[in-house]
């Protein structure tokens, strides 16, 4: 049963996030730019680091703001610092979570289920990509699932958040074996067979580093 | 890596001021958000044509602002689509009331984001997409053909037919048949070097090319070993005569386009084989262009693109035009 109300999304919640995830993001640099330059053109990974150092030096701009504002300055650096698939795709990301009702009041678990879940749906709406293409949605789509679950359901809440992570990984490492249809990825045919997606991998890092932040806490 | 390098990060910022330096008869660069304008004021009520795309390809879209062609062009960074501010931006800046038509080529992160930037500029806007690119197969289900050299010739036709009155659907309308008149198809010998990567993009044997190869290096339709320029030639318009079907006597504009690292004389003995193999499909060529244009750093290849040119297309392609990279008739 999830009875946990207080501090479940926070700009300063946001930022440590972003924090954590800068690390473990620069660990695997290496690893995510070899799958972008197997499949994709190798400017993934930079795109990514940049707009993660973009919201961590916001730090100081935010962190007295309230959720809403918080979110939508975040929106908006990663709109404009990022540019390609992934700038477009994080911005909206923040943008839909910012409009997200009632960011005023106390942020339980649920309601940050809520916003999580709204703003991977407008990442699936821009980006026209669903399940089985190949693309970061794999990964963020059935985890989106599985926090609808979990926010009406009754599962223990660091349980549930560790299924997530497993869910994330196994369908990270699925994406190698399909064919994609969307995204750079998707000229490549047959080519693109046997290599992880770039996209799916940064975003399984992700999901993995705030999951586990949240467990430990 | 070897480049012309003070710091990757000021990479583009750089590149852009010597441009802007470079070009001050013409252009004037904006930075923050970055895009290229016409020096001049677009004239009220002509359409304003916008561009942009990630950087790497020069001089495509920044030199090609200019009378007859584009009034603003975003660059990305290296290979990333641009921004959404940045289009807004842009579009703020040139539009004289007739509207604005974005030309998109077709990637995944520069349609997003065209897309994002139409959304947020409140004035009259449409957009065509690019996809010449015959190397790849289009199905409803994928992101479809990509969008590569024949965007220079949208931007060229439909930049004419806009300085001298088109209306925004005409102008479009006028874009998207350039586009489905064209095909593209694209070698590549070696890889690129993006610069904030250090390292190419791909590994290529010294015998070897990439067939259908994409402009930022992105693998093409299959790895073969290289051979002489007439198969090579033979085999990239046989993809395009494919997929364009033109009719006997059919007039067409040849178009061979570096990659950035092959030289014009190679570029201009691709052009005599291409014209030899088309002449003896009964192919008209009457118009032509030769040169990079649409490059992808210092990749070391070619494409071949082939329009099919009517009576509307011929008369905005012989229009004066008057911008960095392409200028005849004034």
């Amino acid at each position: 049963m999830i009875t946990e109300t207080k501090g479940y999304m926070s700009v300063n919640f946001l930022i440590s996030q972003a924090k954590n995830i800068q690390i473990v993001i620069d660990q695997n640099a290496a690893e995510i730019e070899a799958l972008d330059q197997n499949i994709g053109d190798g400017d993934h990974i930079f795109n990514v680091q940049r707009g993660l150092k973009l919201v961590v030096e916001l730090e100081d701009d935010i962190k007295n703001l309230p959720l809403q504002k918080g979110l939508n300055m975040i929106a908006m650096k990663v709109l404009s610092g990022i540019g390609g698939s992934s700038g477009a795709l994080f911005g909206t990301f923040f943008m839909s979570m910012a409009k997200t009702p009632d960011l005023d009041k106390d942020i339980d678990f649920k309601k940050a289920c809520e916003m999580v879940i709204t703003g991977i749906n407008a990442m699936k709406e821009r980006g026209k990509a669903d399940v089985g293409e190949k693309t970061m949605m794999d990964v963020l789509i059935p985890v989106s699932e599985k926090l609808n679950e979990l926010k009406s359901g009754n599962t223990d809440m660091k349980e549930g958040l560790s299924e997530i992570t497993k869910i994330a990984e196994d369908r990270m490492l699925a994406t190698k074996d399909m064919l994609a249809t969307k995204g750079r990825a998707s000229f490549l045919g047959e080519r693109a067979k046997g290599h992880i997606d770039p996209g799916a991998r940064s975003s399984q890092l992700i999901i993995d580093t705030i999951c586990k932040s949240l467990i430990n806490k | 890596m070897k480049k012309f390098i003070n710091n990757v990060d000021d990479f583009l910022k750089e590149s852009l001021n010597g441009f802007g330096k470079a070009h001050s008869d013409i252009i004037k660069v904006n930075f923050e958000p970055n895009f290229i304008s016409r020096k001049t004021k677009t004239k009220e009520g002509k359409v304003s044509l916008i561009s942009g795309g990630g950087s790497g390809h020069e001089p495509m879209h920044g030199g090609f602002v200019g009378h007859g062609m584009l009034d603003a062009a975003c660059p990305g960074f290296v290979f990333s689509a641009p921004t959404p501010d940045q289009m807004q931006a842009a579009a703020e800046h040139v539009d004289s009331g007739a509207g604005v038509l974005f030309i998109v080529k077709n990637y995944s992160g520069d349609i997003m984001n065209f897309q994002m930037g139409a959304e947020m500029y409140s004035g009259k806007n449409d957009s065509i997409i690019t996809n010449d690119d015959v190397a790849v197969e289009d199905s409803t289900f994928t992101t479809g053909r990509r969008g590569v050299a024949a965007t220079v010739l949208v931007e060229k036709i439909v930049g004419s037919l806009a300085e001298n009155g088109g209306s925004l659907e005409e102008c479009k309308k006028l874009g998207e048949k350039v586009n489905k008149n064209s095909g593209t198809m694209g070698v590549a010998f070696t890889s690129c070097t993006v610069p904030a990567a250090g390292k190419p993009t791909f590994d290529i044997g010294n015998d070897e090319m990439e067939f259908g190869v994409g402009i930022h290096g992105e693998p093409g339709r299959k790895r073969e070993k290289i051979q002489t320029s007439k198969t090579i030639v033979n085999n990239m318009l046989e993809a395009i005569l494919d997929d364009l079907k033109p009719q006997k006597n059919e007039k067409t504009l040849l178009f061979v386009n570096g990659m950035g690292g092959t030289p014009l004389t190679e570029l201009y003995l691709v052009y005599d084989d291409a014209c030899e193999i088309l002449k003896s499909k009964g192919i008209e060529i009457t118009r032509s262009l030769v040169g990079n244009y649409c490059t992808s750093l210092e990749m070391q290849g070619a494409s071949i693109t082939l329009l099919k040119c009517d009576e509307e297309i011929l008369k905005n392609w012989d229009a004066p035009v008057h911008t960095a990279a392409m200028r005849w008739g004034m």
